[in-house]
């Protein structure tokens, strides 16, 4: 299956910006799931400066500067994605979690080991002792841990109730836990929470999600969103990916773009004006599957 | 060695008759540097003693004195912070060195330097394959939940893979007799430059006793740095610029970020005088952009860049960054090296140095065990009491925790904190340390000490400085060395079995440092500061002879009726306007002038020019300095007295005109007729119309100018002299209107003010791209054109009991125009500045 996507953001400033300095994070990751045809990315006005490269955990940045005076900034990016359909994990052979969680410790090979990182706090990521709780409803003894993560995520979807604008990027997980309202980064990060507090290592994807219109109707332009969701690390099988905002595993409708430990890791755009602080942000996402 | 005691009670000369094993008592169960458990003199000990012994005591009372001096003249102070009188907090140095023999001190250099070239090797391997940590070397926790650990920093290629570049080590002397190592510094180690200073202190002090001791010079140390710092450059190798990147005043060690620049000759900037373009790293100059090769950094690395590294960031440079990763600009210490500040590497370094190094560890570290393995977490839980309990990562103001006097019940609380998350604790063991003296309240007493040592990168290895900055416990009993806690520090003394040659890298002593920016690269920021300082000098002093004035003819005893003067200058002054000139009128003023509740008046005026005095503390003399250091000092402990409440204040205020007058004349003397002279008279030129368009607006256009009031104005204005020459002796308005305003020769003229301000313009370099470059100097004709047009005669000549409207008019439009016009010189040289004060910050999140 092939997708278009299209991202676009609209910065507008009150007032003349002499220098911005941005970088962005848009361009969508290879794996054994998903391989990038095509990619571009138009900034307006044109950057003085641009570059790509990788960061540390792999994923593709484009950084560039604005260094003529300028009241506006457009960053559209247009990327062909092909989604490869693969066996959904058995979930049942999957390793008891607290052998993952012990063979995470005992690390004996590298893969292990560098999926280690991700059991430890981070930036938006607490351990907490009332997150552990929580998930401890799911992760029954000697119980294979997909499908414990499984549980969680459905647990999730039914008690958090999904309410854009009543958090912030900034609001910690454990008012979220209490308040049981927010949006995707919101349930990744405390889901991500709950994994690590076990001492499970869980990572934050950030991408792309393919949206259907109602039956009969058209779909509207810029109606999708950029999404966020979490992949767990099982030893055998590698990383796999929960979305607690829609309480299922992911299959052929999600694009990854980047991961990292939290949302910190791998915001799409993140840029530093001088001069004013002001703006106006105008985003439109896309996701148009296209014939093969 | 005698007992200074204060100067004063020299006469009781008892302890100078008796010897130095008398007075110091060392304590039972510490080894001391000085003194041998049998109550003898170590034998490197005994030049250093005899030399002082020889001085007698009234000598050595009298140099302690001028070394007091030397400190508080040089402005050496150090910010505490929580402290609201902390700010500017005299250094306190001990001025009994440290000594240490030759031999032991060569093999602390040989440790240190293995040290060095270890964690040089470390952060290189963490910042690019992490091997150490997949060989299992080192426990990823260390690495990957270290809060230092900056993950943008990894795979950053730098020349010659040098990751560490300044490392300063804090050793102990444990009870044994050797040194080991306490913490690592790799960040941006500060304390380099107040070993300097303490050593130019005490070598100014002492010169005789340190030319006897055979001390070694710290001077080469410097050589090195700069060397070093020098070969960083990715380009201009021949003539790099480098800058010192300091977070601003109020850091804690901002004193020493202005003094190192100074000495290394390096620009001291801020992060906002930076800015990142096309991948590169500029200053902002009056001249424009200017390159910046390498930035020695004074900043943590987490705030350098907001962009990719801490966003809520002020400190930094956005873009820096992409900057290092283009091989750009070179940055010292290479931003991620904080890493391993954190003393949960400590217990690793003794395996990680056979692995990276191929060598055995030479000099160890204190006994330290990090908490997240559970053998150690088990050998420190039995043996608590030992230890002292630490943070394995650096957390500012987190103190250790001494478990030896601990009671039970707090030892329990000790470890159910560290058992909750024990990889966060690291435990070292509770040394012995020695002792040493110390000259503490006139007494020479037995003190622990901690001595930083530092080490710059040379070549393919590290030279070490001869010295250090030794720091000493408040009490004997005392096992936390904090300069933010009040402990002394002291210079350490590294002799030599032959005598040193000297090196040095400052002016000849004596010489006042001044001004050393010509050219066009005076940083933007710089010009602004000083073109305030101009303007705060100059208000300081009209507001000072205003108030002068005012209290001379409050307590004028001629007879003569002086209440109308007398209340129309109090209501010129500042905002409070006085009806009347009773019994509370001079309390009443004189705490106006002098009280803290008015922002806006003198004491006011005086504070901002004291601030504004230690930002461009590297860019004024020293003399320049030390005149405002003593304007403050003045003028902020100045105690009004309840009952006569004008008591000492004339005396006060003449002093204070005086002192702004030698500060002013010093200015001109001295600094050179570069541009930061240019916007300092600027300053002072703009803030004079401003002074005498407001003094005339408040005492002459209102009816009832009576002939006291005009001398009054004569006298503030400084122009009685000049007056009586030209009219003998009539004083009339519209000639004092006409000598204050229009009177070209007058240096105190409104007029002549403009024509100097005009000549500053037409001396400064222009942004020729800028649409309307010219406008500060279409302001300055208006203004001129405004002044040279008016009837003196005809403003003036109004019937009694009526106001001088038309003057009114030509003033308001004077203080209008040179509103615009400072606004006008803002935008032309300063904006940049100004602009980057302002950061935002844009990020989308993820919605769906």
């Amino acid at each position: 299956m092939k997708f278009e996507i299209k991202h676009s953001t609209r910065y507008k400033y009150t007032e003349l910006i002499p220098l911005s300095h941005n970088m962005v994070l848009l361009r969508a990751r290879e794996n054994r799931m998903q391989t990038c045809l095509h990619h571009e990315l138009l900034v307006l006005p044109t950057p003085a400066v641009m570059s790509t490269g990788i960061d540390y955990f792999g994923n593709h940045v484009a950084w560039f500067s604005l260094q003529e005076p300028h009241k506006e900034l457009r960053i559209a990016s247009r990327s062909e994605v092909q989604i490869i359909p693969v066996d959904e994990p058995d979930l049942l052979h999957s390793a008891p979690w607290e052998l993952v969680r012990d063979t995470l410790i005992a690390a004996p090979n590298r893969q292990t080991l560098a999926a280690r990182q991700f059991t430890f706090e981070s930036h938006y990521v607490p351990r907490l002792a009332e997150l552990a709780e929580y998930a401890r409803d799911s992760f029954a003894p000697r119980r294979p841990l997909l499908q414990c993560v499984l549980d969680l995520t459905e647990r999730m979807y039914t008690d958090f109730k999904f309410l854009p604008g009543c958090t912030a990027v900034g609001t910690p997980v454990a008012e979220v836990f209490v308040t049981r309202k927010g949006v995707c980064q919101d349930f990744a990060h405390l889901q991500i929470a709950c994994l690590r507090s076990l001492g499970l290592a869980a990572r934050y994807v950030s991408g792309y999600i393919v949206t259907h219109p109602p039956p009969g109707q058209q779909r509207l332009d810029g109606s999708d969103a950029s999404h966020a969701w979490l992949s767990v690390f099982e030893p055998q099988l590698g990383w796999v990916d929960f979305d607690p905002t829609n309480g299922v595993m992911p299959s052929t409708g999600h694009i990854t773009i980047a991961w990292g430990r939290d949302y910190n890791d791998v915001g799409p755009a993140k840029g530093i004006l001088i001069g004013g602080r002001h703006h106006l942000l105008d985003v439109a996402v896309d996701v148009v599957p296209m014939a093969d | 060695m005698q007992l200074p005691i204060p100067p004063d009670s020299v006469e009781t000369d008892r302890t100078f008759s008796r010897g130095f094993e008398d007075t110091y008592v060392i304590h039972p169960s510490f080894p001391d540097e000085m003194m041998a458990p049998d109550g003898s003199l170590r034998p490197h000990w005994q030049t250093f003693v005899s030399t002082l012994d020889a001085f007698g005591q009234k000598e050595l009372a009298q140099r302690w004195d001028h070394a007091r001096r030397l400190i508080h003249e040089n402005g050496v102070t150090h910010n505490v912070y929580g402290d609201p009188n902390g700010l500017d907090r005299p250094w306190s140095l001990d001025f009994v060195p440290l000594l240490i023999l030759p031999d032991q001190w060569a093999a602390v250099s040989e440790g240190l330097t293995q040290r060095a070239r270890l964690l040089d090797r470390l952060l290189s391997d963490l910042y690019g394959p992490a091997e150490t940590v997949f060989n299992g070397l080192l426990p990823p926790e260390l690495l990957w939940a270290n809060p230092g650990f900056l993950r943008p920093c990894q795979g950053i290629k730098l020349p010659q893979d040098r990751w560490l570049h300044l490392y300063a080590a804090d050793l102990v002397r444990t009870d044994d007799e050797q040194y080991a190592v306490l913490s690592d510094r790799t960040q941006a180690p500060s304390g380099a430059g107040y070993s300097l200073e303490n050593r130019i202190v005490l070598s100014r002090t002492l010169p005789s006793v340190f030319r006897k001791c055979n001390v070694q010079r710290l001077a080469p140390f410097f050589v090195s740095l700069r060397k070093t710092m020098a070969s960083l450059a990715p380009a201009n190798h021949e003539n790099p610029r480098i800058v010192l990147l300091t977070p601003g005043p109020y850091n804690e060690t901002y004193f020493e970020h202005s003094f190192m620049a100074r000495y290394l000759g390096y620009s001291l900037v801020q992060g906002n005088d930076l800015t990142v373009r096309d991948n590169t790293v500029y200053m902002k100059t009056l001249g424009g952009l200017q390159r910046v090769d390498v930035i020695m950094r004074r900043v943590d690395d987490d705030f350098c860049d907001p962009l990719e590294l801490f966003a809520e960031s002020y400190l930094g440079v956005p873009g820096l960054m992409q900057a290092i990763r283009r091989g750009n600009v070179a940055v010292s210490n290479p931003l991620g090296s904080g890493i391993l500040q954190a003393p949960g590497f400590l217990p690793f370094l003794p395996g990680l140095c056979r692995h990276l190094l191929g060598e055995e560890l030479k000099l160890p570290s204190v006994q330290t065990w990090w908490c997240g393995q559970r053998d150690a977490l088990g050998y420190v839980l039995e043996h608590l009491q030992e230890m002292v309990i630490k943070s394995a990562y650096p957390t500012r103001g987190e103190d250790p925790t001494f478990c030896q006097n601990l009671t039970r019940d707090q030892l329990g609380e000790v470890a159910n904190k560290i058992k909750v998350r024990p990889g966060q604790y690291v435990a070292q063991k509770q040394i012995m340390s020695c002792t040493t003296p110390s000259l503490i309240d006139e007494q020479i007493r037995p003190r622990r000490f901690v001595v930083r040592s530092y080490l710059v990168a040379d070549g393919d290895s590290y030279s070490m400085m001869n010295g250090g900055l030794t720091r000493i416990t408040q009490s004997t009993d005392s096992l936390i060395v904090s300069l933010q806690r009040g402990s002394y520090s002291k210079d350490t003394w590294v002799l030599s079995d032959e005598p040193v040659s000297p090196v040095t890298l400052l002016p000849p002593s004596g010489q006042p440092v001044s001004l050393s920016r010509g050219g066009s690269d005076l940083p933007s920021r710089i010009a602004e500061d000083l073109f305030w300082l101009g303007r705060y000098v100059e208000r300081t002093e009209s507001l000072a002879r205003l108030a002068r004035a005012t209290i001379a003819r409050l307590i004028d005893q001629s007879g003569i009726e002086t209440d109308h003067a007398v209340r129309t200058m109090a209501s010129a002054y500042g905002g409070t306007s006085y009806r009347s000139v009773g019994p509370e009128f001079g309390r009443k003023f004189t705490e106006e002038v002098l009280g803290d509740t008015y922002g806006g008046g003198l004491l006011g005026s005086v504070t901002w020019v004291h601030r504004l005095a230690r930002i461009l503390r590297d860019t004024v003399s020293n003399d320049a300095w030390r005149i405002l250091q003593q304007i403050h000092r003045n003028v902020s402990t100045f105690k009004i007295t309840p009952t006569r409440p004008v008591l000492g204040v004339p005396e006060l205020l003449d002093g204070l005109i005086l002192t702004l007058a030698s500060f002013v004349g010093l200015s001109a003397d001295s600094m050179t007729r570069g541009q930061a002279w240019r916007f300092l008279d600027m300053g002072r030129r703009s803030e004079r119309v401003i002074s005498v368009a407001h003094l005339l607006k408040e005492t002459m256009v209102a009816p009832g100018a009576d002939p006291v009031l005009l001398e009054a104005i004569l006298e503030i204005a400084d122009s009685s002299l000049t007056y009586r020459r030209r009219y003998l002796t009539q004083v009339e308005a519209h000639a004092i209107a006409d000598l204050l305003l229009a009177d070209e020769t007058n240096p105190r003229a409104v007029i002549f003010q403009l024509d100097i301000i005009g000549q500053h313009l037409a001396a400064l370099p222009r942004d020729t791209d800028h649409p309307d470059r010219h406008h500060d100097q279409r302001l300055l004709l208006k203004l001129s054109t405004l002044i040279h047009l008016a009837d003196m005669i005809d403003l003036c000549a109004v019937p009694a009991e009526s106001r001088r409207d038309g003057l009114d008019v030509l003033l308001s439009g004077i203080l209008d125009q040179i509103g615009l016009l400072s606004e006008a010189i803002a935008r032309q040289y300063f904006s940049h500045a100004v602009v980057s004060r302002e950061i935002g910050v844009i990020r989308e999140e993820h919605s769906e």
